[in-house]
């Protein structure tokens, strides 16, 4: 087998993929089961805990109930869009999970020198940022296609409040790309490697950390700001009139969104897969040292999808004007302020 | 190989172009619209121009096609109603135009296929990664860029200016409209 062949290459990534994919689901899967039996934990109660041994299989329970569920669709609603938003959501969803590396250089027997990342190209946060604001589609259109008063004010209470939390979140990187020069998500994290820690990104922009950790909640439609799915007034949002797996489609499409916007957070902020001192004991690049990166990485991300479940579990939601004037007159104008901070610093050769 | 997915990209595009008019329904044409910008960013990556690529979906696919789904969604605007077209001489003017645009294509494509310059491989240039962009950008078209800038805040300043509410003037605190027509109303009476 001949490892240069495009064509094996292309299949080696094609697998790649695949196996992402699967893994990504699983975790999200779990993720679902997490969230129950934390938010449980928090409000004094058990949580789902009867299927198999402390509730694992609760995830599994729960798929074949939205499969075999009876799926009904609206009778006046617009066929083809309809069935269009939940792929969408889908769709762009996953498709920026390729892009994330996840482990340093190793040397494998065999494959000689690997980078633990599928897709390495120049522009891979611009790439994350163009998928995801396609992803607003899926849910404006599902709000706008069911033809319900409900899914109509959910889904543009979700539009406008991506339009106006994308800004903030795109500023808030803007820093980080100033201070390393590229849009390479690879060279991001391998800068950020060495001074046991601290040469992470957290601690130069950490008002771009609050930035954007706050308008990647807002822009995953999570609590503090689920607005588009509140259910004292919505009933359930854009998805009211969503039914059996493509309502599973959507609830996956969302905690996708969760783990992407963690590893996003993870990547740019806490260094990505470097974990403090462990070339102090491992070699760089032996195996070993790739499998307690990768471990640390994950660690990092299950730490940002535990800080959304706890972030549920505690606080109220905003009112939508309350919304509306802290993205636009509150974070927008400190992620600027945060850009121009960051300039000057770069400019003045501090950073 | 390379062929084959240009091949897909482009009926994408002309696909999606071909409906967006065709269609009666505004959302339908958006969504086709959508698709075309999807479509062109395609393309341009295999143009080896990924950043131009990147900047097509985030602003146009992104950013302006969701605020016109948006209007669309909250103006709930109405299938367009099929109308006998009034202008019925434009049409031979129409074919004719588009026929030329075509003949003009055509001819760009076999000067470019017969002329001796021999442009280096797109995918051994840097010309568009992220990093000559910008210093193209800020230095050599740099003149260029500031216009369409003023162009687009002249823009956003005009749109402003006609969306805004006329305040009414305040005297003393009380509404001038509201103050005259209340010191009208007894005169007329007397």
């Amino acid at each position: 087998m001949d490892l240069s062949n495009p064509y094996i290459q292309a299949a080696l990534q094609f697998l790649a993929i695949f196996i992402t994919f699967n893994v990504v689901l699983m975790i999200v899967a779990y993720t679902v089961l997490a969230e129950r039996r934390i938010l449980g934990f928090i409000q004094g109660r058990l949580g789902p805990n009867r299927v198999g041994p402390g509730g694992v299989l609760q995830p599994f329970a729960d798929l074949l109930k939205f499969i075999f569920k009876e799926e009904i669709v609206p009778d006046k609603s617009t066929r083809f869009v309809y069935f269009l938003a939940p792929l969408i959501a889908v769709t762009a969803a996953m498709m920026t999970l390729i892009v994330y590396p996840f482990g340093p250089r190793v040397t494998l027997p065999y494959f000689g020198q690997v980078e633990l990342v599928i897709a390495r190209f120049d522009i891979a946060l611009l790439y994350v940022l163009a998928v995801t604001s396609i992803g607003v589609y899926g849910i404006a259109l599902a709000g706008w296609a069911s033809n319900s008063k409900y899914s109509l004010m959910g889904g543009l209470r979700s539009s406008a409040q991506m339009i106006s939390y994308e800004l903030s979140l795109g500023l808030s990187l803007v820093g980080v790309i100033l201070m390393s020069g590229t849009l390479d998500l690879y060279e991001i994290v391998e800068q950020q490697s060495g001074w046991y820690g601290f040469k992470w990104n957290i601690f130069p922009q950490f008002i771009g950390f609050v930035v954007y950790l706050t308008s990647a909640i807002a822009e995953t439609n999570r609590v503090p700001f689920d607005l588009p799915e509140a259910e004292t007034e919505l009933v359930a949002g854009f998805h009211t009139e969503y039914s059996a797996l493509k309502f599973a489609l959507f609830f996956m499409a969302e905690y996708i969104n969760m783990f992407t916007v963690s590893v996003l957070a993870t990547t740019l902020f806490l260094g990505g897969w470097n974990v403090p001192g462990l070339a102090l004991l491992f070699s760089p690049g032996s195996i070993p040292f790739a499998v307690f990166s990768v471990i640390g990485f994950f660690v990092k991300v299950f730490f940002f999808l535990f800080l959304y479940i706890w972030l549920r579990g505690t606080l109220p939601r905003f009112r939508f004007d309350q919304l509306m004037s802290f993205g636009w007159k509150f974070l927008l104008p400190v992620a600027l302020l945060n850009v121009v901070l960051t300039a000057t610093l770069v400019w003045l050769g501090v950073l | 190989m390379t062929i084959l997915i240009f091949l897909l990209l482009a009926a994408l595009t002309v696909g999606c172009a071909i409906a967006m008019v065709a269609q009666r329904n505004p959302l339908y044409s958006a969504i086709a619209l959508i698709g075309v910008f999807l479509g062109m960013a395609g393309i341009y990556v295999t143009l080896a121009a990924p950043f131009i690529a990147a900047i097509q979906v985030i602003v146009y696919a992104g950013a302006i096609m969701v605020l016109v789904v948006f209007v669309i969604m909250l103006l709930n605007v109405e299938e367009e109603v099929r109308r006998p077209i009034r202008l019925r001489y434009l049409i031979p003017l129409g074919v004719f135009l588009a026929a030329l645009l075509f003949a003009e294509t055509a001819f760009i494509i076999y000067f470019i296929e017969t002329s001796a310059y021999n442009p280096p491989p797109a995918t051994q240039s840097n010309v568009g990664l992220t990093a000559s962009v910008g210093t193209g950008l800020f230095t050599k078209y740099l003149l260029p860029f500031e216009i369409t800038s003023l162009l687009i805040l002249m823009a956003i300043v005009g749109a402003i200016t006609l969306a805004r509410r006329v305040p009414a003037l305040e005297v003393g605190g009380r509404r001038m409209q509201a103050a005259t027509t209340e010191s009208e109303k007894p005169s007329a009476a007397d």
